[in-house]
């Protein structure tokens, strides 16, 4: 997991508080699940441990005492790092879609049943990609895309998969050697 | 709720000994879109040609636009295809002796349009799908990608009630593929038009409203998508 790297991320645009970097997080993924507050303030905690962040400010404007951070050279050095690598080339998430239609496969329960449902729920998750908010940015846009690429290849990976699946005599055993 | 403009109804077709569609049942209703998915030779581009009334259903009903095809001779065939449907065959096919401008003009021509009106609205046309050409292009002069640009304006020259489409973006570009979609879904929707779409691209698919999954000349599922 690089959440240590998309923290030094959030905060290399400008200086931020936690909160800050919660709402941009959530921004750039609409996909993922919302950055809980604990782990931006413990990922933050550490990030200062290991000299990557720093504290620049403490707000305190009516509400709730803000500590703001900031990336520290280190830090930056850090994304720049993590930024040349490129990432593993493999799907997002799709584990589940494998271990189902896996599953659904061997035992041939409802296959037809889950490919169905599976192509609803994913075309329809394209579908909502698709209808990009007018005024997003170009990256908002391009994270959108890249969510329905993978989706299209899990599609058709299940194409595929049950192609081949149900036109072989017999669902596939486990070899004993 | 207003009538369906397309409705196949256990439609069968089947060439020589290949059974290519089976029992097929499945409406289209006004401003709706569907999309017909499946692997190769699962039967898209049957379903497609007789819902056209291009070819006819040996068994079962198709009716476009309140009229049965079956149960009409083939001048009326004809007249409801000139009239109420926009076709983009598979592979963008264009008459070829005739200029492509006056290829996307054809629809109005056949329906007795002054011909200085109906080439200036198939200039409107050619302009918005993007594809320029001078008047005496012809499609031998084409690109696979431009051909299709060129079948999907003369598809939507005449605001067609039903919008046919068989794989209309595959010789494109994404972004191409993507602009001219968004063209021909939002013209015919805004005017109150049914779509269907033939297509294997998920993400084509995923622009209806609804999928028709077809396997082996049967419709294997129906999912709403919207
Ligand atoms: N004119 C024809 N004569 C004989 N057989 C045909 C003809 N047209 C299609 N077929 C057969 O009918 C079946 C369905 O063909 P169809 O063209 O409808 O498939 P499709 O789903 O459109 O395929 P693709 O995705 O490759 O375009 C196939 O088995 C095909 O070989
Ligand atoms: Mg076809």
């Amino acid at each position: 997991m690089s959440l240590t790297e998309l923290h030094l991320a959030l905060l290399a645009g400008a200086p931020r508080h936690g909160y800050d970097i919660k709402q941009e997080h959530d921004a750039w993924f609409p996909d993922s699940r919302p950055l809980p507050f604990g782990q931006v303030y413990a990922t933050l905690a550490r990030l200062q441990r290991d000299g990557l962040a720093e504290v620049v400010e403490t707000r305190v404007d009516g509400g709730p005492e803000r500590t703001v951070y900031a990336l520290t050279d280190a830090g930056d050095e850090r994304l720049r790092a993590w930024l040349t690598e490129p990432a593993p080339p493999t799907g997002t998430g799709a584990e589940e879609i494998v271990r189902k239609t896996i599953a659904a496969l061997h035992t041939g329960i409802d296959v037809q049943g889950h490919v169905a449902r599976q192509r609803a729920v994913h075309l329809r998750r394209m579908r909502e990609l698709g209808q990009v908010p007018p005024g997003a940015s170009p990256a908002e846009r391009l994270v959108r895309e890249h969510l329905i690429a993978h989706l299209d290849a899990d599609l058709r990976w299940l194409d595929l998969a049950t192609d081949l699946l149900r036109s072989s005599p017999t669902p596939p055993e486990r070899t004993h050697s | 709720m207003n009538p369906p403009t397309l409705t196949l109804s256990a439609v069968s077709h089947t060439y020589g000994r290949t059974q290519a569609l089976r029992d097929a049942t499945l409406s289209v209703a006004p401003g709706e879109v569907v999309a017909v998915t499946g692997p190769s030779g699962c039967g898209k581009s049957t379903l497609l040609l007789l819902a056209a009334g291009v070819l006819r259903a040996q068994s079962g009903r198709v009716t476009v636009a309140g009229t049965e095809l079956s149960g009409v001779d083939d001048t009326a065939r004809a007249l409801v295809r000139r009239r109420s449907i926009g076709l983009v065959l598979q592979f963008g096919q264009l008459v070829p002796d005739l200029p492509v401008r006056d290829n996307v003009a054809l629809p109005l021509l056949l329906e007795g349009h002054p011909a200085a009106d109906a080439r200036a609205a198939a200039d409107g046309w050619l302009d918005r799908v993007g594809l320029a050409v001078g008047p005496d292009t012809l499609p031998s002069e084409l690109s696979g990608g431009q051909a299709q640009l060129a079948a999907a304006a003369r598809a939507l020259v005449h605001g067609p009630a039903l919008l046919l489409a068989d794989e209309p973006t595959a010789s494109l570009d994404t972004r191409s593929g993507r602009a001219l979609l968004d063209l021909m879904l939002a013209t015919t929707v805004a005017a109150g038009g049914a779509v269907l779409l033939v297509t294997h691209d998920n993400t084509v698919a995923a622009r209806a409203d609804r999928e028709v999954r077809l396997r082996d000349g049967v419709i294997e599922h129906e999912v709403a998508l919207s």
